[in-house]
């Protein structure tokens, strides 16, 4: 089993790993200064050389990406209940939601320097307005997809409309629920660095600008590697997390424990 | 000990979408003793689920009274077990889990829903697929969960509506048996709808015959086979008879 699943990865594994071959040789071959584009063996390099500060920067936008997912999933959970729980609510909150997605996060960001400073708690804000959206969507949308026979079943039982919610709908809207936080857990990373771009005592944002401002492209590649690994793990994560939580949705014949 | 479970009088229901209404339910009288098995036949889409609705308690009727257990005024829901077409399983529940919802909706203990669960999955040949999620089992199996997920509810006072529809002629005839097994175990009062005249006769102590809609009550026919059935009394010259005379009158009102 574990083996067929990575051997579902080989052929992207073989298209990178040509991809970065080929840009190796562009590179050593002498088409372009090393200066403007490093070869994908100096930027390992220059990633390993470095560790120690990067890994610090690291660590703090980790620690701003999980803080923001946080407030995104309870943000977001909470908003796809309210819509779900009157049509009022919905038809007053989803309009609002979809314009809170067209701010340029490009111009917030400095908004929020400004009115909350260069600590912790915008960079987190970023993050979450990134990632509620797709969670809440999703979510709102699975509630409300639950079939109205099943619903008309409790309540012909006197079931509450809590405990229509907590039996049904909610369970029921958990596939959906993780899909929207696999979306989001894609973006958050990036939201991170956007948010720490304009302004940071520590991250990766704040460490690619410096670099790219002291004209060290290498080091830059190195931040956005680490950013790329760092979001799919993130992603890998919250599959897992899916795995061992819906055991149903994932054909498991026998419910264990 | 006889007494009326269910009374159902001068019933009508008029849907309204926008302007137009449809008159789905023209005046329907009819009742089930405590104990009776009780059957409601008519054509396809003559208002026999609407009418179960309302019973159920999950629909209001625009005239007419219901009463369950002589009590016209309170709520119904809740006051009967009551099963759909499809076994609507939740997919995230395991059988027994699935079997005792609805003592979950009655905030029961965990612990002793549990217990009393098992015992009707162990009673009823199903203790072997207890921790089986829904999807891994035939159409039959999840049938049979669906039942026993009715009867764990309520016992005394059973609403199914075609529960058999979907299944093979000999699965079909199985869950019957099956049925009727639990029917007798119960003491159960039952309300069953259906299409299938021959389903009708097999399991019924009084059928109902409704017409085309606006549905109203046709006929009402006795059966006065020996308890406990068996298919093979299907054979019999007075099941034939019957038969004959009801998918008749059933043609008929087939062809409007």
């Amino acid at each position: 089993m574990k083996l067929r699943w990575l051997a579902g990865y080989g052929p992207a594994f073989v298209l990178g790993m040509t991809l970065l071959a080929l840009w190796e040789l562009y590179v050593r071959g002498g088409q372009i200064s090393s200066q403007v584009l490093p070869s994908p063996t100096t930027i390992i390099q220059a990633l390993i050389e470095h560790w120690d500060v990067i890994s610090i920067h690291t660590l703090q936008t980790l620690l701003e990406t999980v803080l923001g997912m946080a407030a995104a999933v309870i943000f977001g959970l909470l908003l796809a209940i309210t819509l779900e729980i009157s049509q009022w609510s919905r038809r007053a909150i989803y309009p609002l939601l979809v314009i809170s997605q067209t701010i340029p996060i490009i111009a917030l960001a400095p908004l929020l320097l400004i009115w909350f400073g260069i600590d912790l708690g915008p960079k987190v804000f970023v993050v979450a307005l990134y990632c509620f959206f797709p969670i809440a969507v999703a979510c709102a949308d699975g509630l409300a997809d639950a079939e109205p026979e099943l619903i008309n079943l409790l309540k012909s039982m006197r079931a509450s409309r809590w405990q229509i919610l907590w039996l049904v709908r909610l369970p029921g809207a958990m596939p959906s629920f993780f899909s929207g936080l696999r979306i989001a857990a894609t973006y958050s990373v990036t939201g991170a660095i956007f948010g720490e771009y304009v302004g940071a005592y520590q991250g990766l944002g704040i460490y690619m600008q410096l670099s790219v401002n002291s004209h060290a492209i290498v080091l830059v590649f190195a931040a956005i590697l680490v950013t790329a690994v760092l979001s799919l793990l993130l992603f890998g994560l919250v599959s897992l997390i899916e795995r061992i939580a819906l055991p149903w949705y994932h054909g498991s014949v026998v419910h264990r424990g | 000990m006889e007494h009326t479970k269910l009374l159902v009088k001068g019933v009508t229901k008029i849907f309204q979408d926008g302007r137009q209404y449809l008159d789905t339910l023209a005046s329907i009288d009819l009742f089930v003793n405590s104990g009776e098995f009780v059957t409601v036949i008519g054509p396809s889409g003559c208002g026999k689920s609407t009418l179960f609705n309302i019973v159920a308690g999950v629909d209001q009727p625009t005239t007419g009274t219901v009463a369950i257990d002589g009590d016209a005024q309170g709520a119904r829901a809740g006051k009967a077990g009551y099963m759909p077409q499809q076994p609507l399983l939740l997919p995230w529940r395991t059988v027994v889990e699935n079997v005792l919802l609805g003592l979950d909706v009655r905030r029961q203990p965990r612990k002793q829903a549990e217990l009393e669960a098992s015992e009707l999955l162990k009673r009823f040949a199903l203790a072997d697929f207890a921790h089986h999620y829904p999807d891994t089992l035939s159409g039959g199996m999840r049938q049979r969960v669906a039942l026993l997920r009715t009867v764990l509810f309520k016992s005394s006072f059973l609403l199914l509506d075609e529960p058999f529809g979907a299944l093979d002629a000999l699965t079909r005839l199985s869950l019957q048996m099956w049925l009727l097994d639990l029917w007798q175990t119960f003491h159960s009062s039952v309300l069953f709808i259906t299409h299938d005249v021959r389903e009708a006769i097999l399991l019924s102590d009084r059928i109902y015959v409704l017409s085309a809609r606006p549905a109203r009550v046709l006929r009402i026919v006795e059966v006065d086979l020996p308890r406990p059935r068996r298919a093979e009394q299907l054979a019999l010259e007075q099941a034939v008879r019957l038969e004959q005379e009801l998918t008749a009158l059933l043609m008929k009102e087939q062809q409007l």
